[in-house]
């Protein structure tokens, strides 16, 4: 159980990454917001796996802080809290093809 | 009764990865930004809590079953509401369907 | 093959590949998601290492906390980016860095692989001289009775810190509130994620501290969800942030620390050391100094993020372009 529990780990960790190739290459920036929202649920999800495969209670808290920081991380991309200007983060520069930067 | 919890733990927590790579594909195939936010809150949200399924008869203590459903609710909730507001950082809320042929002449068609 | 030699070398893999992607990075904003994403899987790293504390500070403050205020730094560092880039070190420069941190690692690792088996280490030290101290969790036992000064400076220097961040503020913006955080449109659901949140973030704070006495967990892990729920409480503009130069809010921030250093005088006269405990009193004392200090980090943290003060009117809209 513990050698299935850690292999199921490995797949989801593998898919995480597959989707991160995605996002950190994605035209623009709204592609990266998507970003905080995977490594989120899929971060909780490898980590119940390696806990409970584990035995280690604790892990489980780790998941529970991810899971509330990277809904708060979201929403700093959403709301484009501390940029200069206040523009939250304008998710169609960049789709015609050109990098925002 | 050991054994059937095991099977249940492994046929829960395969379907869930299997979502999880079906999310995946979604982010890697689909055109467009709404698309792939859909692709990645459903179909992750739906992995994480048949993995969470496959795992309560793997935890022995009631607190560790409270810790696991908690860790779901909260990733349930926070995806949900972070989905509406990405998709709508993306389309903003004041979108009205007369200016849409306008702008979907633009970006989002490729 | 096992499933766990599969799972280190998938997180190796992703974690040099996303170490590669920060440094090749074009632009600063995907750098900074891509810090986040290496903090998370370093996270992972230290679990597999068996050292949950690290793991939970790294998911909480390396990655959670440092992501966030980085990428308010790339966000204001974005109109100057081309401009940066265009002056930056020539090819060869850059040739030389990458050839002395490689070098800085290629010694790393020899140290590493090279200590002797078993390597020298201080558990047992440790373990034979915590039962004094009432708490089962070693780390915590280390951080805040065999090396509370570390944890005393670590904790006072967060103010320094902050006074620093503020005197960025304008003239005019001294005695204001700071402005960064002032949402541009307040929408339904992130009105809603800050009612719904804010009260599980705190539970889970309070767990966290709580459980730090003897299980992995501790002040500043939760201090840092503490400090996300307000900001997050502040970003939906549910609140407004408090004026710097309100006395209780002075109050709240310096509380943790004095009590931390009171207690260590005390120790002066009543165990014959600074910050040393009298016989019995460790555990409750300990607690007592990690509630205070959340509450106080947690405000530090909070403000750290909100910025200096711009003195602008807070009328839930911003006020065209800044002096």
């Amino acid at each position: 159980m513990t050698e299935f529990l850690l292999g199921a780990a490995a797949f989801v960790l593998g898919t995480v990454a597959l989707g991160l190739v995605r996002l950190l290459r994605g035209p623009g920036n709204a592609d990266r917001m998507l970003a905080a929202q995977l490594l989120g649920t899929g971060g909780v999800a490898v980590l119940l796996l390696l806990g409970v495969a584990s035995g280690v209670r604790a892990t489980a808290d780790i998941a529970l802080v991810l899971a509330l920081l990277a809904a708060f991380a979201s929403v700093a991309f959403v709301t484009g809290a501390n940029r200069p200007d206040g523009e939250p983060v304008d998710a169609r520069e960049g789709l015609d093809g050109q990098d925002a930067g | 009764m050991r054994l059937a919890l095991d099977i249940w733990s492994v046929f829960a927590v395969t379907l869930g990865a299997l979502f999880f790579l079906a999310g995946t594909v979604g982010l890697l195939r689909f055109p467009d930004t709404l698309t792939r936010l859909h692709a990645l809150t459903k179909a992750d949200n739906l992995g994480l809590g048949l993995v969470m399924l496959g795992l309560l008869p793997q935890v022995s203590s009631p607190l560790g079953w409270i810790g696991l459903i908690a860790v779901w609710l909260l990733t349930l909730l926070s995806g949900a509401t972070v989905g509406q507001l990405l998709a709508g950082a993306v389309r903003p809320p004041d979108w009205d369907r007369a200016s849409a042929r306008d702008r979907d002449a633009g970006p989002s068609h490729d | 093959m096992t499933s766990a030699l599969v799972l280190d070398a998938a997180l190796v893999l992703l974690v040099l590949d996303l170490a590669i992607w920060i440094t090749a990075a074009r632009s600063a904003y995907g750098a900074v998601v891509g810090f986040v994403a290496y903090g998370l899987v370093m996270a992972l790293i230290w679990v597999r290492l068996a050292a949950v504390d690290v793991a939970l500070t790294e998911a909480a403050l390396g990655s959670g906390l440092t992501g966030l205020l980085l990428l308010g730094a790339a966000a204001r560092l974005a109109p100057y980016e081309s401009a940066e880039t265009a002056s930056g070190p020539g090819r060869a420069l850059r040739l030389l860095i990458g050839l002395l941190c490689a070098a800085v690692v290629a010694g790393l690792a020899a140290v590493v692989l090279l200590l002797p088996d078993p390597a020298p280490t201080l558990a047992p030290k440790v373990a034979e001289n915590l039962p004094p101290t009432g708490v089962l969790n070693p780390v915590t036992g280390v951080l805040l009775a065999h090396r509370a000064i570390d944890t005393l400076l670590e904790t006072v220097v967060l103010v320094p810190a902050l006074i620093g961040v503020w005197s960025l503020a304008l003239d005019p913006g001294w005695s204001g509130r700071p402005g960064s955080l002032t949402p541009l449109r307040t929408g339904g659901p992130l009105t809603l994620l800050a009612q719904v949140l804010p009260p599980f973030g705190i539970l889970v704070a309070i767990h966290l501290v709580w459980v730090g006495a003897d299980d992995p967990g501790g002040k500043f892990q939760g201090a840092t969800v503490l400090a996300a729920m307000w900001v997050l409480v502040l970003v939906a503009g549910l609140r407004r942030p408090p004026c710097v130069t309100s006395r209780p809010l002075r109050l709240v921030l310096v509380f943790g620390p004095l009590l931390f250093i009171a207690i260590g005088v005390a120790g002066i006269w009543l165990a014959d050391a600074f910050l040393a405990y009298p016989e019995g009193y460790a555990k409750p004392l300990i607690l007592a100094i990690e509630a205070a200090l959340t509450i106080s980090v947690a405000a530090v943290l909070g403000l750290l993020i909100a910025g200096q003060p711009t003195g602008e009117p807070q009328s839930g809209h911003r006020s065209g372009a800044r002096p």
